[in-house]
C-alpha cells in the first residue's frame, strides 16, 4: 500500500471506530463496513483495528477467517454468490453456474482478470421458494434461468 | 423484485393487527399478569428448540440484573426456510412490538436484532421503520407515555455463518468474537450478552406475542392442538405448484400440505430443514407439531425424479462447512459421514461400515456440544433408513 493509501485507510477506521465505539464488541460492524466499501480487509487494515480497539491483530484475523463474508485477499468490485443448497440445486442451480462460468470466462472460487467478478458459492439464501438464487453484493436475485442469470451478471453497475 | 409486500391471510400471525396495539396492551397491564397471558397461550419458541417464552421471561424477568437485553434471532439459516424474511418485511409491527413488549415485561431497555448478512438488502427498510416507531414514541424514552419505560432497538449484521443461528454462538458474535457456541449451562436468560440475563426468542415468536397481547392466551390456545398451541408458519419449496411461506394450525398432516401445495409423485419430505428428517410416502400421514415431526418451519419436498444419496451428500456438504470446528464429534464426525455418502456414490461401501457410520452418527447426537452436531447426523440416519431401497437396492448407489 502506498503511504497516502495507508493514511486514508487509517482516516477511515478511525471514523468507523468512532461510530461504533471503541469496544470489541463493535468488532465486526467495523469489519463488515471496510470488506463492505473495499471487498477485502488487508494486513494493513486489520493492524489498525487491531491498535484502535486495543486488542491483538492475529484476534481481528481469527474473526474474519471465522465468517465466509469476511475476507482478507482482495476480490472483485462484484461478489457473485450462487446458492448451492439442495432447493436452488434441484432446480437448475448447475446449469446456471456453467453459463456464468462460461460468460466470464472463469471458474467458481476465482476473479476476473478485470476484477470485476469475483464467483462464490453461498448455502441457503433463504429464497428457496424462488431457486435458483444468487446474490450480487447486497441484492437477490431469484428465479433465475441461465440466460437472466448472465444478462443481470452484465448489467450490474 | 423481493421487496413487495404481500398482504396474507391466517388465523393467528396472518390476522389483523394495527401498529403498537401489542405495546398498548401491555403497557396497560402488570407485568406479571402478561407473564400468565403468555403462560395461559402456552406458546412455545418458534426458532426450532421449542423451548416454552412464558417460562424463558419468567427467569429473566425475576432476575434484579440492572441491565437485561432482548435479542430477537434473525440468523434465517436452516435450508429451506425463509418465513422471518417475510415476517420483517411485510409485518415489521409484529416483530418490533413484540421486542417492545419483552423489554417492557423482563425490564430491559436495549433490543438487538441480530439479522443474517444475506438479509443485507432488508436492512434499510427495517432501519426506517425503526425510525418511524422513534417518531411516533413506540420506541425510545418513556413508551407512549408510560414514565420510566425507555426501550430502543439497533439491529447488528451476520456475516455468512449458519452457526450464529444458535443462541449462544449468535451472542458470541455480538460480543465481536468468533460465532463458536459455548457450554450451556449457563443459558443466556442467566449469562447471555455482556453476562447479563438476556431472551433470544426466534422472529416469529416475538410476532405471535404481540397478537396474543392483543388477543389473549386462550384465543391463542384454541389454534393448534393440545401440546402445540397456535399457528406456525411454514416454509414450503421444492417440487410443488405453489412454494411459499403458509400459516397452518400445528397439527397439520404432511399430505394435507402436499395437497395445498400442489405437490404432485412426492417421494420424500425433509422436515426441518437440513437438520431435520427426512420422511418417505409410508409416513406421509404424520402430523406437523412438537410432539410428532417438529419443525422450525422449514418443509421441502422431493418428487420421484429425485436421487437420494444426491440430496443427502448435499446436505452433509452443508454441515461440513458450517461446523464451528470447537468439538471433535462434529467437526470429524460430519467429514466423516460425509465421506460416507461420497463411498456410497461410487459403491466402494461395506454394510458393516455403514453400520459404524450410522453408529457414529448415533454418537454425535449425544457426544457433540450444540445443535448443530446433535442434529447434523438427522438426515444421515434418516435417509439411509427411509430410502434403503432405493439407494441400496436400486440405482442410487451408482447414477451420483
Ligand atoms: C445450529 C443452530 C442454528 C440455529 N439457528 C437459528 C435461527 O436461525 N433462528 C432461530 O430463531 N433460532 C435458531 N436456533 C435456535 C436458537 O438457538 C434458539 O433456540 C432460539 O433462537 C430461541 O428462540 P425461540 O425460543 O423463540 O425459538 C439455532 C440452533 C442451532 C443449534
Ligand atoms: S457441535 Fe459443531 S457447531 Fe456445535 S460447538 Fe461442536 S463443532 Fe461447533
Ligand atoms: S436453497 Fe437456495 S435459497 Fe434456500
Amino acid at each position: 500500500m502506498l503511504i497516502l493509501e495507508k493514511n486514508a485507510m487509517t482516516e477511515e477506521i478511525e471514523k468507523l471506530v468512532e461510530k461504533y465505539g471503541p469496544e470489541r464488541s463493535s468488532l465486526l460492524p467495523i469489519l463488515q463496513d471496510i470488506q463492505r466499501d473495499h471487498k477485502s480487509i488487508p494486513d494493513f487494515a486489520q493492524q489498525e483495528v487491531a491498535r484502535l480497539l486495543d486488542i491483538h491483530p492475529v484476534e481481528v484475523f481469527s474473526v474474519i477467517s471465522f465468517y465466509a463474508f469476511l475476507n482478507t485477499e482482495a476480490k472483485g468490485k462484484f461478489i457473485v454468490r450462487l446458492c448451492r443448497t439442495i432447493t436452488c440445486d434441484i432446480k437448475g442451480k448447475e446449469r446456471i453456474a456453467q453459463a456464468i462460468e462460461r460468460e466470464l470466462g472463469i471458474t467458481f472460487g476465482e476473479t476476473t482478470k478485470d476484477n470485476k467478478y469475483t464467483l462464490e458459492y453461498a448455502n441457503c439464501l433463504g429464497m428457496c421458494d424462488q431457486g435458483p438464487a444468487m446474490l450480487i453484493n447486497d441484492i437477490v436475485y431469484a428465479n433465475l434461468t441461465p440466460e437472466k442469470a448472465v444478462k443481470i451478471l452484465k448489467g450490474v453497475k | 423484485m423481493i421487496m413487495e409486500k404481500t398482504k396474507r391471510e391466517g388465523s393467528v400471525i396472518f390476522s389483523e393487527y394495527k401498529r403498537g396495539e401489542g405495546i398498548k396492551a401491555a403497557l396497560g397491564k402488570k407485568r406479571e399478569d402478561i407473564l400468565l397471558e403468555l403462560r395461559e397461550s402456552k406458546i412455545k419458541g418458534r426458532g426450532g428448540a421449542g423451548f416454552p417464552t412464558a417460562t424463558k421471561w419468567m427467569v429473566v424477568a425475576a432476575s434484579t440484573a440492572e441491565i437485561k437485553y432482548v435479542i430477537c434471532n434473525a440468523d434465517e439459516g436452516e435450508p429451506g426456510t425463509f418465513k422471518d424474511r417475510v415476517l420483517l418485511v411485510d409485518y415489521p409491527e409484529l416483530v418490533f412490538d413484540g421486542m417492545v413488549i419483552a423489554g417492557y415485561t423482563i425490564g430491559a431497555s436495549r433490543g438487538i436484532v441480530y439479522l443474517r448478512g444475506e438479509y443485507e438488502y432488508v436492512r434499510k427498510p427495517l432501519e426506517d421503520y425503526l425510525e418511524s416507531m422513534r417518531k411516533d414514541n413506540l420506541l425510545g424514552n418513556n413508551i407512549l407515555g408510560k414514565d420510566g419505560f425507555d426501550f430502543d432497538i439497533t439491529i447488528r449484521m451476520g456475516s455468512g455463518a449458519y452457526i450464529c443461528g444458535e443462541e449462544t454462538a449468535l451472542i458470541e458474535s455480538l460480543e465481536g468474537n468468533r460465532g463458536e457456541a459455548r457450554n450451556k449451562p449457563p443459558y443466556p436468560v442467566n449469562t447471555g450478552f455482556f453476562g447479563r440475563p438476556t431472551v433470544v426468542n426466534n422472529v416469529e415468536t416475538l410476532a405471535a406475542v404481540s397478537h396474543i397481547l392483543v388477543k389473549g392466551g386462550d384465543w391463542f390456545r384454541q389454534h393448534g392442538t393440545d401440546k402445540s398451541t397456535g399457528s406456525k408458519l411454514f416454509s414450503i419449496s421444492g417440487d410443488c405448484e405453489k412454494p411459499g411461506v403458509y400459516e397452518l394450525p400445528w397439527g397439520t398432516k404432511l399430505s394435507e400440505i402436499l395437497f395445498l401445495v400442489g405437490a404432485k409423485n412426492t417421494k420424500a419430505i425433509q422436515v426441518g430443514g437440513a437438520s431435520g428428517i427426512c420422511l418417505n410416502k409410508t409416513q406421509f400421514d404424520r402430523t406437523l407439531a412438537y410432539e410428532d415431526a417438529a419443525t422450525g418451519g422449514s418443509i421441502m419436498i422431493f418428487n420421484e425424479s429425485r436421487n437420494m444419496i444426491h440430496i443427502l451428500k448435499n446436505f452433509m456438504e452443508f454441515f461440513v462447512e458450517e461446523s464451528c470446528g470447537q468439538c471433535t464429534p462434529c467437526r470429524i464426525g460430519n467429514v466423516k459421514l460425509l465421506e460416507g455418502v461420497k463411498m456410497i456414490q461410487s459403491g466402494e461401501y461395506t454394510f458393516d461400515y455403514i453400520e459404524k457410520l450410522i453408529d457414529l452418527g448415533r454418537t454425535m447426537q449425544v457426544a457433540s456440544k450444540c445443535g448443530l452436531g446433535q442434529s447434523s447426523p438427522n438426515p444421515f440416519i434418516s435417509i439411509l433408513e427411509n430410502f434403503k431401497d432405493e439407494i441400496f437396492n436400486g440405482n442410487g448407489g451408482y447414477n451420483g
